[in-house]
């Protein structure tokens, strides 16, 4: 109940929710679009934490001249060219060098880690600052919070981190669904993870089909700084990713890789990660620990009990059919 | 037929079973593949049990041998009831199993593959010497010597399938069962196992033989059972039956077995392969300096025990690997290993690929069947919208073809896993003929299809061929080769060893050849 009422129903905690809601459509498209490939995509943490940059560079290049709409368009496409960047190399290993694209991805979380904290730390860092986080972003390329963007026609909602980036979201959601289901690439990408011989033989390219998945497996990770860096923290700062990535793996596999239920995964882990806060604010007794290990449970009765259940219900769903098959 | 064998008919009327079984049920998940299946073996023979792919044998018969547990159902044998939980079970029970796919160790010698499991102690020295006696002992009653120092990697097929029954003897084995034995073996080596099924059954063992092909039936077994669709729907003694009524049992309707053809008229030459060679990753010759040619409106068989150059040679004319050594000219464009391919590329010069194995390169199971109607021309036109798929255009497609070709059930959303074997052929069928391919590469058309798909796939190729289309038919099963092809090549170790006429060839003359002994030097 407090985690429910944690998550929904107090003043600014739907916002909250919402907001990690938006995080976790990123990663766990990220994940989805590799997994369609059969694919492992471990790496949308280091592929997010290295959108930031996009979005740094993006600012300091496009900020001084352009107005902000264009402004907040480049941040938006750097960011997800950065994180396809990070993505295309294992991507790369994987078609061409047989690399197993678990290991590199992991790696390159590593190398994504290693490298903001010397960013961050040193050329990067705030002058005058001992914490390692960037100068804030020009206010041309911050994203407006569902606050701020409602009282522009008049309505007050609480203030909560939920900014203009789950809009986003909702669109990367739809553009997921039409690569996926309704392109070509999207039909050669499911041929290559359902079976790679049987694409071969159709004459795709498996390679090359292998690359651009984990290319537009990293722009959906990378778009996640989006969310962070343009519309909360204005800036980028150290581990702002916080295993949103990994996270983003159980929201893929529980959403089945379809839009809808990665929409819906988002939002429950949304709702448990800010549910999860509350109930560790409201009892003594619950530790954070404690939220973690619901958290898990949560997951494993979700999604792996799920196939303890499919046998019953084919066999419910059978009898059905039968019957209905006997009126005929 | 394969070979003439007098039948036997043992036991008499008051024989005990050896083995019955009793409304022997089993479902996966939504699939019954056994229903309430009644069988009775007699002491001593071969019985038979024919039936198309999923008719439910190989179900039946790893319920038996314990690695299926049936839902319900009783099994008696010697008229005890006996229940199987596992492979250990039956064979302490004396049922011995034959796989279809050999389990062998390739690095182990013989004797350590028949020893696998019954080591005997901490030390192999004296399980070794046991072994050996009971080898030398079992080798002498039943004929079948074997060297059992040899490594089963030197051994050919019908060596390790020789080794595989040794080794379910050596376990004590009365009854042995046989799935599908005769489909990697040359019709030779297909003779020599006849005869040694003949030696065991003389000798009391009862065999269990799992086929699909109605001339083994009758060439060895007493009696046979036929299954269809998880149901037996009959039994015969193999004397008071013949070919075409256990064909019209398996299928439940009347069906040509052989398929009519009409002389074949030849026009120009549509494929000339010169000197093309090619080696495998490991560098062995795959391919040996093939040199042929296709003419449009004839279909060229190609015969071999299979392993044998096939398989490359239709991947590279199909665009799916390059030559390394010579090259090919399709409809006029030559093609050597500088060239750029696809399999894309291919398909737009109009020729058509039907793969050896549909389940791995033919469809993707997890599509259905819709998508799999397109699949390899899903750049093109027939996918409907200019930048995006249209799906209704594709379901319309998929409908028509499944119309065309009597694809059942009539669903083009269901998925592919869910067709059977014939109906799944003919989805990749229907797909490779829509567009009229001017060169068709057929593999194995029919492997594990049932006897009216056969029928059917048979005459779609004939018609093919009359309105012009050259066509290649790549199949290791020699009736298939015999009934269909206008000339033969026949092919051993990826090298052509003789090139016959159609009307001319004989199963026993191409089997010498397919074992790699050319006309000439058998004359």
């Amino acid at each position: 109940m407090v985690m429910l009422k944690g998550a929904f129903i107090y003043p600014g905690s739907l916002g909250y929710t919402l907001y990690y809601t938006t995080n976790f459509i990123f990663t766990g498209l990220a994940v989805a679009t590799a997994f369609h490939a059969k694919l492992f995509n471990i790496g949308g943490e280091g592929q997010a934490y290295v959108g930031s940059l996009g979005i740094l560079l993006a600012t300091a290049l496009f900020a001084p001249f352009l107005p902000a709409l264009f402004v907040v368009l480049l941040c938006i496409i750097c960011s997800a060219l950065i994180g396809a960047a990070w993505a295309f190399i294992p991507g790369y290993l994987q078609a061409k060098r047989g690399s197993h694209v678990v290991i590199t991805t992991i790696m390159f979380n590593f190398l994504a880690s290693s490298l903001m904290v010397y960013l961050l730390a040193g050329p990067l860092i705030q002058l005058g600052q001992q914490s390692p986080q960037s100068d804030l972003i020009p206010e041309s390329a911050q994203l407006a919070s569902f606050e701020t963007f409602f009282s522009l026609f008049g309505i007050d909602i609480t203030s909560s981190p939920l900014n203009l980036s789950f809009l986003l979201g909702l669109f990367a959601l739809f553009v997921f669904w039409v690569l996926i289901w309704k392109t070509r690439l999207g039909y050669e990408i499911r041929a290559v993870g359902k079976n790679q011989d049987a694409a071969n033989y159709a004459g795709i390219n498996v390679p090359k089909i292998i690359i651009i998945t984990m290319t537009i497996s990293g722009a959906f990770a990378g778009l996640l700084a989006v969310n962070e860096v343009m519309g909360v923290q204005h800036r980028a700062i150290l581990n702002f990713t916080a295993g949103y990535g990994f996270t983003g793996i159980a929201v893929a596999l529980m959403g089945r890789n379809h839009p809808v239920g990665i929409f819906f995964a988002s939002l429950l882990f949304g709702a448990l990660f800010q549910g999860g806060a509350e109930l560790d604010f409201e009892f003594q007794s619950i530790t954070r620990d404690m939220v973690l290990l619901i958290q898990g449970m949560i997951i494993l009765f979700s999604g792996a009990l799920a196939y303890m259940f499919n046998p019953a219900l084919s066999k419910i769903f059978n009898n059905i059919t039968k019957n209905g098959a006997n009126d005929d | 037929m394969m070979i003439d064998k007098a039948k036997k008919t043992s036991g008499g009327d008051t024989a005990c079973y050896i083995l019955e079984l009793q409304k022997i049920s089993k479902s996966f998940g939504l699939v019954q593949a056994n229903k309430n299946i009644d069988l009775q073996i007699e002491a001593g023979t071969i019985h038979g049990i024919i039936g198309e792919n999923g008719a439910g044998k190989s179900t039946l018969m790893n319920i038996l041998y314990g690695l299926h547990r049936a839902d319900s159902g009783e099994m008696l044998i010697d008229g005890t009831k006996a229940k199987i939980k596992s492979s250990a079970d039956a064979l302490s029970l004396g049922i011995g199993m034959v796989h279809q796919h050999f389990m062998l160790i390739n690095r182990f010698s013989v004797l350590e593959n028949v020893m696998l499991g019954s080591e005997g102690g901490s030390l192999l020295s004296s399980g070794k010497i046991a072994t050996v006696n009971k080898l030398k002992e079992l080798g002498q009653t039943f004929d079948m010597e074997v060297d059992p120092n040899a490594l089963v990697s030197d051994l050919n097929v019908g060596m390790r399938q020789r080794v595989e029954i040794l080794k379910a003897l050596k376990g004590g084995a009365k009854i042995l069962i046989l799935d599908e034995p005769t489909g990697v073996l040359t019709p030779q080596e297909a003779t020599q196992l006849f005869d040694i099924l003949d030696k065991l059954r003389a000798n009391g063992v009862t065999v269990l033989l799992i086929t699909h092909k109605l001339a083994e039936i009758m060439a060895i077994t007493d009696n046979v059972s036929i299954m269809r669709g998880g149901e037996m729907v009959g039994h015969r003694k193999t004397s008071n039956t013949d070919p075409q009524e256990l064909a019209e049992l398996m299928v439940g309707r009347k069906v040509l077995l052989n398929v009519e053809k009409p002389k074949a008229k030849p026009k120009e030459i549509a494929l000339n392969v010169n000197s093309l060679g090619c080696f495998s990753s490991r560098g062995h010759k795959v391919l040996d300096d093939l040199t042929f040619h296709v003419k449009a409106g004839e279909i060229l068989g190609i015969a071999g025990v299979s392993g044998n150059g096939q398989t490359p040679l239709m991947e590279i004319l199909s665009g799916m690997r390059k030559p390394d050594e010579g090259y090919f000219e399709i409809l006029g464009k030559k093609i050597d290993r500088d060239t750029k391919v696809s399999p894309f590329t291919m398909r737009e010069n109009s020729i058509g690929h039907i793969p050896e194995d549909r389940h791995k390169h033919g469809l993707i199971l997890g599509f259905e069947a819709y998508e799999n109607m397109v699949l390899g021309f899903h750049n093109t036109e027939m996918t409907g919208g200019k930048k995006l798929l249209d799906k209704n255009h594709m379901l319309m497609h998929a409908a028509e073809r499944m119309d065309e070709y009597d694809i059942r059930p009539r669903n083009p959303k269901l998925l592919a896993s869910s067709f059977s074997g014939g109906n799944q052929q003919k989805i990749v069928v229907a797909r490779e003929l829509y567009k009229n391919p001017k060169l068709l590469i057929v593999g194995e058309p029919t492997r594990g299809v049932d006897v009216g798909a056969i029928e059917f796939i048979h005459k779609q190729l004939i018609e093919l061929r009359d309105q012009g289309c050259a066509i290649i038919l790549v199949s290791v099963e020699l009736d298939e080769i015999l009934g269909l092809s206008d000339r033969i090549l026949v092919m051993n170790k990826g090298q052509e060893v003789s090139t016959v006429n159609g009307d001319e060839a004989n199963p026993k003359d191409l089997g010498l050849m397919m074992a790699g002994i050319s006309q000439g030097a058998s004359n």
